[in-house]
């Protein structure tokens, strides 16, 4: 094995100490089960962060990088680190691994890939609320509780927090931190929670996010794509997401492209399984 | 206060703030003290200052001049001068390499190494290892280290490098905290743990990494994290147990800040009851930022500490309307409880990152032929407030570097006047705000020399450029990012090295320096006063005039904090870490690719040749003369 085994087992035994400490413990070292010619897929990935990924291998992008494992012919390695600023920098340029399976497609700090799918913040409500809103311009948010997640980080927020402080509406958003309690299981989904029970009205979400604990909140929910797309001047609600590779390593995005391009429907079924919102479905190529 | 023989002796008694003004005490010490050493007599200097200046009568707060370096900024004012003059602007030239120490961590190296009773301590960046060299054998020897241990995943949530900005010692433990939220207490003599404290949750965003100051037996720290939505605080440790004494917020409710009958902030505005939830919209104050990661000072007579807290959260301020108190605030507080007795807010809604942690110097000096107790205070936004510390009453605030993203301090309402072009705006381009995000002047300590008069400040003259286009995801959600660039301000210069008067309000000199200055400031009654460079220079400069008396070219850059001691062999000695990093050395430390002009909230575009200049570093070294 490699050498950098000891330092992997080390970070995923951390991971999975804060993630609750009961989890099975995923680790790429051990007694080598292929003979050692195999190619080696080095994935870094966030330990605690459905419908995403997970030390479990649960998430959607879990699944997508065993396809793609499989279609290379490779073996499957993980390195576990929270997908919060330095993830990259800590992670794929120190070059630990060599493959995020989700960025946006224009990320600057990685080659990106061909996109693989299209999705949008999405309105989270109550159906038995039926507030049917699919609008920042709808005068009901001047009056609803709203949730939006706050990055608070690079001067900047979510799209939705931006969108509804540009509007004035302020004092009636509850922001909950897309970092959240890191010792609860995927953090982020507490937005999502709080529309269930009735602590908020309306949350506005990242698409796949709500899509996927919406399937599983003790109340029916109802999520309904932003509108406008795009606010003016320029703030978009819409994002193509493409794996990113380390910036130089253009043979391996090569290589993954034409993965994308083999595996498409497949990895349509995985993201429809996990119940992702799309914008670009049925289409036949990238949608750059 | 005990009047006890130990304390004319090198004795563990540290905590003991004893004043020159008790002029029995002083005579009592001065016997048993070496020749070579100056006490900082109140308003005598000793030494002739340089002929064409004099000084302007600023003085600090003095303590006995032990040789030692117990504190982070050698003494309670903070002042970061030693009495020892062994080493003068004379012969500094001769000043040559004695040892060094090899740290093995190579991430950025900003603490303040301590000197007690002839053993050196030396605190790491994360894994935050603390070694103790012995100072009596020659080459100064490991005698132990200890690893307290941290949780890898800390590293993950720390803004801005994986640093740590030293210790404290009383009472034979040595107290520093680890970048995962555990306050530590290490035997001095054996390195044995002598207790540990968890008290803050990594898994909030919280972390630590400022330096403790240890008051009455009491361990003083505060928290960071504002870019993670932490709600900042500062917390009292007991120096014996390591239990918990008191918690003061900087957002919430009066009661959770600490707010009762005895807090008398000097503007009417900021005595209305729960501004640290009225001034924000709903509830964000609960994750409204404002740690208090920079330095604590504390002034005995009147039984207060003061420290700034750091910027509100999130960032962008649309999302914050009101003034968001209590960040970007100077507290003074009762150490024996957290009470707070006065608050400045030198940034209300906050607009640009401008913390106010930086350093406060405690100052008696003459203005309108009265003595004030003042504080020194060179803030982020780029003004260098004189307040009066006994009510929080601002005097003057005045430009040390170059400002457009406000017009002035109004001092008869405190309020600092906003330049509405610099207003930072989503989705739109704000061109040219200076000071940028790391302000006039970030974490890096000024020191002031009572010989002189002047306060040596070490900072940077940056600039930035603020838009919103870069592709940013974080825990799976996308966003569109701000994009701030970061470049030179005018002259061209990104740091420089000055020395203010306080008293005439003027600067007197300036050393242009090509990178920020990121180290610490040291004066010493020697005349001298030194800092490093990004690129590795370690400097002797006369604290008179400026002029550069001495260099010498460490392995990497120099963001630490120097100090100077007086060795068991009874030479004075100068010792500073090497090794780049922080926010500004993110670059070569953090391994940033220099394409990505963002990173590092920007300031990777200014510093795209700092991988040309150095290589990461983690040595300490030790001069003296020959």
């Amino acid at each position: 094995m490699s050498s950098r085994c000891p330092e992997l087992t080390r970070r995923i035994a951390i991971v999975a100490l804060l993630a609750g400490g009961s989890a099975t413990i995923a680790t790429a070292c051990g007694p080598a089960r292929a003979a050692p010619t195999t190619r080696e897929l080095r994935v870094c990935s966030d330990p605690n962060n459905l419908p995403f990924s997970n030390e479990r291998r649960e998430g959607f992008e879990n699944k997508i990088a065993e396809l793609v494992a499989r279609d290379l012919n490779a073996r499957l390695s993980y390195v576990w680190w929270a997908q919060r600023r330095g993830f990259v920098r800590n992670t794929l340029n120190q070059n630990q691994c060599d493959l995020l399976i989700g960025v946006p497609s224009s990320f600057e700090r990685t080659r990106t890939t061909v996109p693989y799918y299209r999705s949008t913040y999405v309105f989270v409500t109550r159906r038995d609320r039926h507030l049917k809103i699919a609008s920042f311009d709808d005068p009901q948010l001047r009056r609803l509780r709203i949730g939006v997640q706050l990055i608070g980080d690079d001067a900047t927020n979510t799209p939705p927090a931006h969108a509804l402080s540009k509007r004035n509406i302020i004092s009636n958003v509850r922001g909950y931190s897309v970092y959240g309690d890191y010792r609860q299981p995927n953090p982020p989904a507490r937005l999502i929670d709080a529309v269930a029970r009735g602590d908020i009205d309306v949350g506005v979400a990242w698409g796949p996010l709500a899509g996927y604990f919406a399937q599983r909140e003790p109340v029916r929910l109802d999520i309904t794509r932003v509108s406008p797309q795009i606010d003016v001047p320029f703030l978009p609600f819409v994002f193509d997401i493409s794996m990113g590779v380390r910036r130089g390593n253009d043979s391996l995005r090569d290589e993954l492209n034409a993965v994308i391009s083999r595996r498409r429907s497949e990895i349509d079924r995985i993201l429809s399984d996990y119940g992702v919102p799309r914008l670009d479905i049925g289409r036949a190529g990238p949608t750059t | 206060m005990a009047r006890d023989n130990a304390f004319c002796r090198s004795s563990f008694k540290v905590t003991l703030a004893v004043f020159l003004t008790l002029p029995a005490l002083a005579a009592g010490c001065s016997r048993e003290k070496p020749a070579d050493e100056v006490a900082q007599t109140p308003g005598k200097p000793t030494v002739t200052p340089m002929a064409g200046r004099s000084n302007g009568g600023a003085i600090a707060a003095a303590e006995a001049e032990d040789g030692q370096w117990t504190r982070p900024a050698k003494n309670y004012a903070s002042t970061r001068f030693s009495g020892l003059n062994q080493i003068t602007a004379d012969n500094v030239r001769n000043l040559r390499l004695a040892w060094t120490f090899e740290t093995g961590i190579l991430r950025g190296q900003e603490a303040a190494p301590l000197v007690v009773n002839n053993t050196m301590y030396v605190v790491t960046p994360f894994p935050n290892y603390l070694y103790a060299l012995d100072l009596t054998k020659p080459g100064a020897p490991m005698k132990w280290v200890y690893k307290p241990g941290p949780i890898a995943a800390a590293q993950g949530v720390a803004c801005c490098d994986v640093v740590n900005r030293g210790a404290s010692y009383a009472d034979g433990k040595i107290v520093y905290n680890t970048l995962d939220n555990h306050t530590v207490a290490v035997d001095a003599a054996s390195g044995q743990e002598v207790w540990k404290t968890k008290v803050g949750e990594i898994n909030l965003g919280e972390s630590l990494t400022m330096a403790p100051l240890i008051v009455k037996n009491k361990v003083i720290i505060g928290n960071s994290g504002g870019e993670f939505g932490i709600r900042g605080w500062v917390t009292a440790l007991d120096l014996g147990s390591g239990k918990i004494l008191w918690r003061a917020y900087h957002t919430g409710p009066d009661s959770a800040v600490r707010i009762g009958p005895r807090f008398k902030p000097f503007y009417a505005e900021d005595r209305r009851p729960d501004l640290g939830v009225k001034t924000w919209p709903g509830e964000t104050w609960k994750i409204g930022g404002a740690g208090a990661w920079g330095w604590i000072s504390y002034d005995p007579q009147l039984n207060l500490i003061y420290y700034g807290s750091a910027n509100p959260g999130p960032w962008n301020p649309d999302q914050r309307p009101g003034d968001n108190k209590w960040s970007a605030t100077i507290f003074a507080r009762d150490p024996d409880n957290g009470d707070a007795v006065w608050a400045y807010q030198m940034s209300p809604h906050d607009l640009h990152d401008y913390d106010g942690v930086n350093e406060n110097i405690l100052l008696d000096i003459p203005i309108n032929g009265q003595t004030r107790k003042v504080l020194i205070h060179p803030d982020r936004n780029g003004y260098l407030y004189t307040i009066d510390r006994t009510n929080g009453e601002v005097l003057s605030a005045d430009p040390y570097g170059y400002v457009n993203t406000s017009t002035g301090v109004d001092l008869k309402t405190g309020r600092i006047k906003y330049a509405d072009e610099k207003y930072p705006k989503m989705g739109e381009v704000v061109r040219n705000s200076c000071p940028a995000a790391p302000g006039a002047k970030d974490w890096q300590p000024s020191a002031f020399s009572p010989m002189t008069g002047l306060i040596y400040i070490p900072h940077q003259n940056l600039c930035m450029d603020v838009e919103s286009v870069e592709a940013n995801y974080i825990a799976g959600t996308p966003f569109v990012g701000m994009n701030v660039k970061m470049f030179p301000g005018p002259g061209g210069n990104r740091g420089q090295f000055d020395a203010w008067d306080p008293v005439a309000h003027k600067l007197v000199w300036s050393v242009k320096e090509n990178f920020p200055v990121w180290s610490g400031a040291l004066a010493t009654a020697g005349n001298v006063a030194f800092y490093g460079t990004m690129e590795g220079w370690f400097k002797a400069v006369d604290a008179g005039t400026g002029q550069e008396l001495w260099k010498f070219k460490t392995g990497s850059g120099i963001i630490g904090q120097p100090v100077t001691y007086r060795g068991p062999d009874g030479k004075q000695y100068v010792a500073v870490m090497s090794g780049v990093g922080g926010w500004s050395g993110a670059i070569v430390a953090g391994g940033i690719d220099p394409r990505d002009s963002s990173a590092a909230l920007g300031f990777v575009a200014t510093m795209t040749d700092l991988p040309a200049a150095t290589n990461k570093g983690g040595t300490l070294y030790v001069f003296s003369l020959p």
